[in-house]
């Protein structure tokens, strides 16, 4: 079967440009890219999508997501994350272990990657724990989960504290070529904290996660990788100082990448007044400087990837007192809109917003896509960038529904997703 | 008299100038029935009134009681160890079963934070936000005002001087809140532990040492150290707090004159506040829990009493 998609925009993030193209997918493979008008139509045999101006991109990377089986399937299952991430224009995912069990030997790595199979709608990869149990004590068989198929390395949620550990699980993967990522918090300074520390918390009278609870481990991190000289990449940056800190490691050389969610580039601490449980999110929305910090370290390469921290959430977890309620947002289906929205401010052009979304994390975690061209995977995405909607709860196809971006304005809409030159999302009507 | 156009209170947050005048005049008038022989007027006769103190109290709650009797209203008492919620229903489960017995006002104390705001989210009756975590404690900070306003004449204008743990202390900033609105100077002290970030955007002066917070001060206002902070590193001992915080003689010497010295309760004398000051003439403490009552009397009138009430006679 052969698919000509024709009369799109296609968004290139390798050569940073946006052409009007046509496209010929044979099978699970892009055949030929030329400038539209190039083929002609001389079989019958071909299914013709016709975009009709509407942008091309190649299928989304996300890095950073939390699909909740095995443990917590009323939150999410891997089905229910795997039609989220369709919708909002994923084509892969990496997963992160804190499920129940936590990802850290090959039986539960090969349970998700069955699971992702049986739902067959996107790529799926496993990120796997550093530590066993995600105790921080002692650490994974990197080599036999990388075996089983995991793509990274990441004790999330419960961040590596000891430093030595932290070290030799970045000696130890380089070895075996996995991505280390680490979630930067001070788990001293950050405990009790429910938002970001300053004006708004001491106004509302919640309990502050200051800054620096993020920024000492960034700092320690980069101090590891100048040691060690072995790759790490910082989740969700989310602060003025941990932006500079990572700029300054790469200007000295240092092998550490970094990404941030849409969240901390959308919304600040602000989003809180109200005590609005969706808003609670780890690391904390943080001050407005921080914001602008982070647009800034998108804008000039110091934040290599935009990854969403999908973390669903059902009522139980987040319609309860604040200081109750679990951190965290869903984000698969939100992320390209606020993406648009740099692009709209002029923060980034398309094609960088597009990168950060796709080429760039697929060389962080050396996975295949992130690029449309002769021979590469047809993971393909076409979105209607102009269109404006509001979110309700009816679009969301994550199993939960816990974002601060209900009832609020998108910019884009994801009409039809590809993956491995076969739909697995098409918007109805 | 104005009207008072909240379904809830919430905090000091949500009120304007003329909501807090109408309140403290409301006490004003209301404050007298505590003096008659028959302390109860029928004003909120046939209403019904919810006290659910989720963590323990006894001057808040007994406060809130007394002002709902005097005004006939009907009381009802849950704590957290009576209600459904030790047997792990929600606070919003909680919340909807109480509404579905159609009661008028619901006063909830609650250790989080926001705890108020999610029950009013969901209740037709109005909720009291009677203390919520380390953010607001509205009433205590009305009755502070009251306090103040009749023992100075007015609040614009005069210095205030709040010692002790502002971080962590719901009654300081609901006085913050308050007390800047009416146009007072605020002056924040306490070690820097219990001094919370960008606290000078609330509008306040912060001055570390006591003896200078006191000086030249018409109010002093003491906030109750929780001794369980300790633990929390935010001092090191009992006894150092009381040398350098507590407050004694020889300090309130420092402040005017006819400065007025206040305290919300409980007190731990000795460690915040000397006997010899909690006692002296200074003090206005028992006038506070006096107050208390009328001010709240004056709350639960202007939010379910109002023009369908029967009149104050």
């Amino acid at each position: 079967m052969r698919v000509w998609i024709r009369n799109g925009k296609v968004v290139d993030p390798v050569n940073n440009s946006v052409e009007e193209y046509d496209i010929i997918i044979e099978g699970e493979r892009v055949s030929e890219i030329a400038p539209r008008g190039s083929f002609e139509l001389n079989s019958e045999k071909i299914q013709i999508i016709e975009a009709g101006g509407k942008l091309i991109l190649p299928g989304l990377i996300d890095m950073h997501t939390h699909l909740r089986e095995p443990g917590y399937e009323y939150k999410e299952t891997i089905a229910s994350g795997s039609l989220a991430a369709a919708a909002g224009g994923f084509t892969s995912i990496a997963c992160m272990p804190n499920t129940d069990p936590p990802n850290d030997c090959r039986a539960v790595t090969e349970f998700i990657l069955e699971q992702a199979e049986r739902a067959n709608l996107v790529r799926v990869y496993p990120i796997a724990a550093i530590s066993i149990g995600q105790m921080g004590e002692r650490l994974t068989e990197f080599g036999d989960l990388k075996e089983a198929g995991a793509v990274g390395l990441s004790d999330d949620g419960r961040p590596v504290v000891n430093s030595e550990l932290m070290r030799r699980a970045m000696e130890y993967a380089r070895f075996h070529g996995l991505t280390v990522i680490s979630h930067c918090e001070d788990l001293y300074l950050s405990e009790g904290g429910v938002m970001h520390e300053g004006e708004i918390s001491t106004k509302i009278g919640l309990p502050g996660i200051p800054a620096a609870s993020e920024e000492i481990m960034v700092y320690r991190d980069i101090a590891l990788a100048r040691l060690t000289r072995c790759p790490v990449h910082i989740a969700h940056v989310s602060t003025a100082e941990s932006v500079d800190l990572i700029r300054r490691a790469k200007e000295a050389g240092l092998p550490v990448t970094a990404e941030t969610a849409p969240h901390y580039f959308s919304l600040d601490h602000r989003a809180l007044i109200g005590y609005n449980t969706n808003a609670k999110v780890n690391p904390p929305l943080r001050s407005e400087t921080d914001v602008e910090a982070v647009k800034q370290g998108l804008k000039d390469g110091t934040i290599d990837a935009i990854a969403t921290d999908h973390a669903p959430h059902s009522p139980l977890e987040k319609e309860v007192e604040f200081d109750k309620a679990a951190p965290g947002m869903i984000g698969l289906q939100t992320a390209l809109s606020l993406a648009f929205n740099l692009v709209e401010e002029g923060i980034l052009s398309l094609p960088e917003a597009i990168a950060k979304l796709s080429l760039n994390p697929s060389r962080i975690l050396g996975v295949e896509g992130g690029r449309i061209s002769k021979g590469q995977v047809a993971d393909i995405v076409m979105v209607d960038h102009k269109s404006r909607y509001i979110l309700g709860e009816k679009e969301i196809q994550s199993k939960s529904k816990n974002t601060p971006f209900l009832g609020k304005e998108l910019l884009g809409r994801v009409e039809m997703t590809m993956v491995g030159g076969r739909i697995v999302w098409q918007r109805a009507g | 008299m104005g009207t008072f156009s909240h379904k809830d209170l919430l905090g000091m947050r949500q009120l304007s100038v003329e909501d807090i005048n109408l309140i403290l005049e409301t006490a004003e008038s209301l404050k007298e029935i505590s003096q008659r022989d028959v302390k109860k007027v029928p004003t909120l006769r046939g209403k019904s009134i919810i006290n659910f103190f989720y963590e323990p109290s006894t001057r808040t709650r007994t406060s809130f009681e007394v002002a709902a009797k005097r005004l006939s209203a009907d009381t009802l008492s849950l704590s957290a160890s009576t209600s459904s919620m030790v047997k792990g229903e929600t606070l919003i489960d909680t919340a909807r079963n109480l509404q579905a017995m159609n009661p008028d006002l619901i006063v909830l104390r609650h250790s989080s934070s926001g705890a108020p705001h999610l029950l009013a989210g969901v209740m037709e009756a109005g909720v009291i936000n009677a203390g919520d975590g380390i953010n607001e404690h509205p009433t205590q900070a009305l009755l502070d005002m009251f306090t103040i306003k009749e023992k100075k004449g007015r609040i614009e204008g005069l210095e205030i001087a709040i010692i002790g743990d502002i971080a962590h202390s719901r009654v300081a900033r609901s006085n913050i809140i308050g007390l800047t609105k009416m146009g007072a100077s605020v002056t924040v002290s306490g070690p820097p532990t219990m001094m919370p970030l960008d606290i000078h955007k609330m509008g306040v002066k912060v001055e570390y040492d006591p003896r200078k917070a006191v000086e030249e001060k018409d109010v002093v206002m003491l906030l109750r150290i929780q001794l369980e902070r300790q633990s929390k590193l935010l001092f090191p001992t009992v006894r150092e707090y009381a040398k350098f915080f507590g407050i004694n003689n020889a300090l309130v010497k420092l402040a005017k004159n006819d400065v007025i010295i206040m305290h919300p309760g409980p007190m731990n004398r000795g460690v915040e506040i000397e006997s010899e000051v909690a006692d002296g003439p200074c003090s206005v403490i028992l006038d506070q829990v006096a107050n208390g009552v009328a001010v709240r009397m004056a709350i639960l009138y202007l939010l379910i009493g109002g023009a369908k009430s029967e009149g104050m006679d």
